[in-house]
């Protein structure tokens, strides 16, 4: 991963991020700030290094680091994300399509135990 | 560079909703990502992994991630575990568990599977707390610890998973951290290509149960905190007795690669059902 300045896209998902702050307080670039809004934001995305950190370490898997130069877009809408790249490593069809948005979701398992 | 978040989102069921109910900063999520990655780069596919998970705010991965799942009871997620691997034993059995899970109401079952060496990579997510019930002392509470049930700081000991596990004879044994990502990954790809049972503990905060109540003012802190209080065992080794007090090791702690329970009974069936043969071609 390069370490040069300036070589990627940062992106932050605001509908998943909860505004925990690891990114925030662990970026050693210091690209994200907390907004108004309570999560986080993009603030300086020129300094990233592109080290992973935030991307690892986001419990909400809420933020993304692209290369500036990939061809597809960083956000993966949300089609792509339910079709995954079929390859030697994932000759999975990809989850089941997505539910309109009036459907109500449905659980499995207990939310109380 | 990977997309490492788009890989993520590839292996979860969009049509649960997200995002996960988990608190913010939780720690449980970080596991998910470490373990998705990891299933990925060793190239097993979605239907070749069972993940098996037992009750428990940890146990609710089982929901949102688009592996075979089983939730079962708490405690009992070993057992049904077991079974899975002995029906099947083509298949990658995976078993996430919460430390009050894994080392209280399933504590007997943990060492009993240790024992047998049955090949399962066991998750064992410690938050040194129940969190999901609220916030009671669970098993690994550290002594002092103020908890729901320790209003005044828990007067037991805590049990060490680790060294539970490798007294009880698991194959291989790491600890690893939610504040150390890369270390976790590898540690989970491991134990999931090592045979026998395999059990790898997670440390991981749960402000909202256990940090608040002790002392700790952000989730923030608690990984900060794991960061400057957990050191590799290499570097452990080399502290003084005072120094190793404060720190908690991490990294691999036992791997013998002993076979599972699941390959010595097939190998038992095969000598069985070579003898029978003998003898009937003997008649
Ligand atoms: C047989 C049974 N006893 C008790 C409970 C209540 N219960 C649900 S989760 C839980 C403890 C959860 O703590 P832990 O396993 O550490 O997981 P965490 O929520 O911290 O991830 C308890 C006691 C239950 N669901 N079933
Ligand atoms: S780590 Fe993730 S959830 Fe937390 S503030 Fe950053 S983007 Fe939001
Ligand atoms: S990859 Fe993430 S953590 Fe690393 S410098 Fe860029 S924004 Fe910061
Ligand atoms: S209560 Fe604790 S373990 Fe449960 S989701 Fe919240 S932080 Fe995580």
């Amino acid at each position: 991963m390069s370490k040069k300045k300036g070589q990627t896209k940062v992106t932050i998902y605001p509908d998943w991020c909860k505004g925990c702050g690891i990114c925030i307080a662990f970026c050693p670039a210091k690209v994200f700030v907390l907004g108004a809004d309570g999560k986080s934001h993009v603030a300086h995305e020129d300094e990233c290094v592109g080290c992973g950190f935030c991307e690892l370490h986001c419990p909400d898997f809420a933020v993304s680091v692209t290369p500036r130069t990939a061809i597809h877009s960083a956000v993966p809408s949300r089609d792509v994300r339910a079709e995954p790249p079929a390859g030697p490593c994932n000759p999975d069809p990809g989850p089941e399509p997505l539910p309109s948005p009036t459907t109500p979701e449905v659980e499995h398992g207990n939310q109380k135990a | 560079m990977a997309q490492v978040t788009e890989l993520i989102h590839n292996y979860l069921r969009h049509n649960k909703k997200f995002p996960h109910v988990y608190c913010a900063g939780c720690g449980h999520g970080i596991v998910l990502g470490s373990l998705i990655r990891s299933v990925h780069g060793l190239g097993y596919s979605k239907d070749d992994i069972v993940l098996v998970a037992g009750i428990g705010c940890s146990g609710r991965m089982a929901v949102y991630v688009d592996f075979n799942t089983v939730h079962t009871t708490h405690g009992r997620a070993l057992t049904f575990a077991t079974g899975i691997k002995m029906a099947n034993p083509k298949l990658k059995v995976i078993v996430v568990m919460g430390d009050g899970d894994a080392m209280a109401i399933g504590g007997n079952h943990l060492i009993h599977a240790a024992r047998r060496n049955i090949g399962l990579t066991a998750l064992v997510l410690n938050n040194n707390i129940y969190g999901m019930t609220g916030g009671q002392s669970s098993p690994t509470s550290p002594e002092g610890t103020v908890s729901a049930t320790a209003p005044f700081g828990q007067l037991e000991r805590s049990f060490d998973i680790v060294d539970m596990a490798i007294t009880s004879g698991a194959s291989y044994v790491a600890r690893g951290t939610v504040m150390h990502v890369p270390m976790l990954d590898g540690l989970i790809s491991d134990a999931l290509e090592k045979p026998g049972f395999n059990l790898v503990e997670i440390l991981t905060p749960c402000h909202t149960q256990y940090g608040r109540k002790n002392k700790f003012k952000t989730v923030v802190d608690m990984y900060t905190w794991y960061k400057t209080n957990t050191m590799k065992r290499e570097l452990y080794a080399q502290k003084s007795p005072e120094e190793q007090q404060k720190l908690t090791p991490i990294g691999v702690f036992r791997d013998e690669g002993w076979p599972g329970l699941e390959t010595r009974y097939a190998q038992l069936r095969t000598k069985l059902q070579e003898q029978e043969s003998c003898q009937s071609s003997a008649n």
